[in-house]
């Protein structure tokens, strides 16, 4: 398995778990500009894990698209993190653990837009646009929340402290990354930290929001150890598929 | 034979699914068209990368071209450059508030965070004192506004850069 494959399938994977989790709000949304919003992020979130995952099945050269990709793999074959597949909680969760985030992909897809892999760019180039707009949306929820009512801190914050544990697997490397940085494809994931720490820092700071001093933290879904959550997610993502082999919609 | 003019010409005469107002053309999604002596090749882009009317517009070129009597017509996706407002035809613009939709304003957020929503016109009545009411609206690529003059509500579309 070559590494640009393992690299393309965890951020597609990403994309597509969260896409996933954002479409799950359709028709629960608080109110229904944020249920309109909530599906239009699942709506860009799956176009870039389509981008994605065809592309992963390019380079892999075996004859899977993206559909099969997405819909056809078993649980350790899922490369997210384990923050994209957490439950969605309360509003403010699902709020909290967009904005972890979209303010870790804006810096990364701006880095990979100067890619030595022309599709990669590519893909990274139309995706920014996108994710710009989905950290403003975050971002604005969480200083509304945070700095908002007693309850609204309470529970924003409760959401941060939950979810901060699985924030740090975002910037995770291994020889996978190495390979891809020294043939230009990628750049040092360290940046991309830097300035996500930046907006972290400043947008808490805004909400009134503190960052737990708790520093234990949870990773495996880079390597295909995921949560509890992970099987249920596929059971309704892959049902069709799996019940129906090779329908067509 | 036919000429590349010709088949800009024609799609002029091919919609937006969701906007049917504005035609691909207008929308700036054709980023080129190119004859060969055995084929037609159109390339398109998508506005976002989720958008669903993709599809819809590549086999409505096809179904187009065809009944023109264009054959081996094919279409491809391309993604960079990736497709901006900057790309609207004037004449889409205007379309597009004649239709009801506020066309993008020049300025995109440039520091996305902690940055005023743009000012934006209200289609109906043109006064400038309307509020954003969800940078969402009923497309990917349109924002909720309404008018505090008239009260309307009303799309716009948002700048995208």
């Amino acid at each position: 398995m070559s590494a640009l494959f393992e690299y393309i399938i965890r951020l597609g994977d990403d994309s597509l778990i969260l896409g996933h989790r954002m479409s799950e709000w359709c028709g629960h949304g608080p109110i229904l500009e944020e249920d309109i919003a909530m599906t239009n992020i699942a709506l860009d979130l799956v176009g870039q894990a389509t981008s994605l995952l065809n592309y992963a099945g390019d380079v892999e050269g075996n004859g899977r698209d993206g559909d099969k990709l997405a819909f056809l793999r078993y649980d350790r074959e899922y490369k997210n993190t384990l923050l994209v597949e957490q439950p969605n909680g309360d509003f403010g969760t699902t709020i909290m653990r967009q904005f972890l985030f979209d303010a870790y992909r804006k810096p990364l897809f701006e880095k990979l837009q100067n890619s030595a892999d022309k599709q990669l760019s590519a893909i990274a180039e139309k995706s920014l646009k996108e994710t710009k707009y989905h950290l403003k949306h975050s971002a604005e929820w969480v200083i509304r929340l945070g700095d908002g009512t007693e309850e609204s801190h309470q529970r924003i914050q409760e959401s941060l402290n939950t979810l901060w544990r699985y924030s740090s697997e975002l910037f995770y490397t291994d020889e996978v990354d190495a390979e891809l940085l020294s043939q230009g494809i990628i750049t040092d994931i360290a940046e991309v930290r830097a300035e996500w720490e930046v907006t972290v820092k400043n947008v808490f700071e805004e909400a009134t929001l503190h960052i737990p001093t708790n520093n234990w933290k949870q990773e495996g879904g880079r390597k295909g150890m995921h949560s509890e959550n992970m099987g249920f997610i596929l059971a309704e993502l892959q049902y069709m598929q799996r019940a129906y082999p090779n329908m067509e919609w | 034979m036919v000429t590349e003019k010709e088949i800009w010409a024609y799609l002029e005469e091919v919609s937006d699914p969701e906007i049917p107002v504005l035609t691909v053309v207008d929308l700036g999604v054709v980023r080129a068209v190119e004859i060969t002596e055995t084929r037609c090749h159109v390339t398109i882009t998508p506005t976002y990368s989720g958008c669903p009317a993709m599809k819809m517009i590549e086999e409505q070129i096809i179904e187009k071209l065809t009944e023109k009597g264009i054959e081996n017509v094919n279409v491809s996706l391309v993604l960079s450059p990736a497709w901006t407002t900057d790309w609207l035809t004037e004449s889409g613009k205007n379309k597009l508030r004649e239709y009801g939709i506020a066309p993008p304003e020049h300025e995109v957020d440039k520091s996305v965070l902690f940055s005023e929503p743009t000012v934006v016109p209200c289609p109906q009545c043109k006064s400038r004192n309307t509020k954003m009411i969800s940078q969402f609206g009923s497309t990917a690529c349109k924002a909720h506004y309404q008018c505090n003059e008239c009260l309307e509500p009303f799309d716009y579309f948002k700048c995208l850069k």
